[in-house]
């Protein structure tokens, strides 16, 4: 196929994807340094990336890495053990579809399913409200995601749910995690790509202050083709010209403010606090809590979660060789993990990355990035 | 998750809004979007709850993707997740 016809398979307007094409090149080139690396926090930017095969289009020089975008993929195994024990203990557990398969310590709910624990997949919260409100028997939800999803939780409760109800937050919040991996030893992130509809709730002026601290380029995109080819094109010259500032290059979804209306809700019913996201670190402020207001719908605080059987079983052998949490990082990709395409596949993953739609191993090779060779 | 799916609103209800996408009609919450939302708007679903209205000026940009994106089989890992969207909404 003519160069033309695969542009038209990417891009509703070829021609303005081939400029913003030879400015990023261009840009990369003039910056002078190779590699030029940049992060985007957000499994849809890369399943977005991998799907069009936009990595053909961006200069050799520039390597566009994707962090702790997967939010199914940072949920830490203790967490995935308070859900697989209380699925164990006998209440039923509702959530989003690949959080059933992510391991915990040990197991996971798919697992516990297996040995006969009830586990429903729901797309939405509204989904498992319903299904609890057919019967009186105690039910969780057990909440993962980042801003878009925990804006819903909340509204969710807020707007009442049955007394049978809880929730087992696993929500987290971007902003704060993007700090920490700026400030690894070994990070080479030049500049961000934060994720537009991440950005629709938080608004872009959320990043301002992470930009005036670490002097790092943020740039808003959204998730066709071509506007992650136009954020990139602009993130390039921002870490030419050393010009640490935000940019929203989404202005159709994200407003400075964000969407307060969500925000308020947000807030009201989640609290920030410190925690672990799996194989990364501890971030300050990235967990969401229900404050105490909630507490009757904290499935925390109305059981007692006994992972003490837990403790018996120790990840597999393979599970410690996983390397998801370098991946995440930005300090390794997916082939450089040993277990890549061979040990570690989508029907059988050892790690969180490998399990998830938006993790970082199961969009490589879906699509076909890299292949281990043999 | 962080995709979401646009769509066409075809009547509201209270809190609740019917809306088109691509063709389906479903229903979804207004809980959380943060402009007045009437018939002919469109608005971005994300897991059952409209978190924008978009701008009428930037309909077709947004839609195009998705129009490509719903031809496709379910196989296709992003095709999937906007389909998973479509079912977090109310029948």
């Amino acid at each position: 196929m003519s160069d033309a016809g695969v542009l038209e398979l990417k891009f509703r307007d070829t021609a303005r994807a081939a400029q913003l094409s030879a400015a990023l090149a261009r840009t990369v080139q003039e910056i002078g340094r190779a590699p030029v690396s940049v992060m985007h926090v957000c499994g849809s930017h890369e399943q977005a990336i991998a799907r069009f095969g936009l990595r053909t289009n961006f200069p050799r020089d520039l390597d566009v890495i994707m962090g702790p975008g997967c939010p199914v993929c940072i949920t830490d195994q203790p967490e995935v053990d308070e859900a697989v024990a209380l699925a164990r203990q006998g209440i039923r557990i509702a959530t989003y579809g690949d959080m059933v398969r992510v391991p915990g310590s040990a197991a996971s709910l798919a697992d516990a399913q297996a040995d006969g624990a009830r586990v429903d997949v729901v797309y939405s919260i509204d989904q498992a409200i319903a299904l609890a409100r057919e019967s009186d028997e105690p039910f969780v939800f057990f909440g993962t995601g980042f801003e878009t999803t925990a804006v819903a939780t909340a509204a969710a409760i807020l707007a009442g749910v049955p007394p049978n109800f809880s929730v087992l937050s696993a929500h987290k919040y971007i902003p704060p995690v993007m700090e920490i991996v700026a400030e690894m030893p070994d990070s080479r992130i030049e500049g961000f790509v934060a994720a537009g509809h991440a950005a629709t709730i938080t608004g872009w002026g959320v990043f301002e202050a992470f930009v005036r601290r670490h002097g790092i380029p943020v740039v808003v995109a959204g998730f066709e083709p071509l506007d992650i080819l136009a954020a990139l094109a602009r993130l390039v010259e921002l870490i030419r010209d050393r010009q640490a500032t935000v940019e929203n290059m989404f202005p159709r979804c994200v407003t400075r403010a964000g969407n307060v209306v969500a925000q308020r809700q947000l807030w009201e019913v989640f609290a920030p606090i410190g925690g672990r996201w799996r194989g990364i670190a501890h971030i300050p402020n990235g967990n969401l809590r229900l404050r105490d207001d909630w507490a009757h719908v904290d499935a925390r605080r109305r059981f007692s979660i006994d992972l003490h059987a837990l403790w018996d079983s120790a990840p597999s052998l393979l599970a410690q060789q996983c390397v998801c949490g370098d991946i995440m990082s930005g300090l390794k990709n997916p082939s450089e993990c040993a277990l890549f395409g061979a040990e570690c596949i989508p029907d059988s993953p050892v790690g969180a990355c490998m399990v998830s739609s938006e993790g970082t191993c199961r969009i490589w090779h879906e699509y076909g990035i890299a292949r281990r060779s043999a | 998750m962080c995709l979401g799916v646009p769509g066409r609103v075809i009547r509201v209800e209270g809190t609740m809004a019917l809306v088109d996408f691509f063709g389906v009609s479903r229903q979804v919450r207004l809980e959380l979007v943060d402009e007045p939302v009437s018939p002919g708007d469109y608005i971005l679903n994300h897991v059952g709850y409209a978190i924008r209205r978009i701008p009428e000026t930037d309909i077709e940009g947004t839609l195009a993707m998705y129009e490509q994106l719903l031809r496709e089989a379910e196989s296709d890992l992003m095709a999937a997740d906007v389909q998973g969207e479509l079912r977090g909404t109310r029948l």
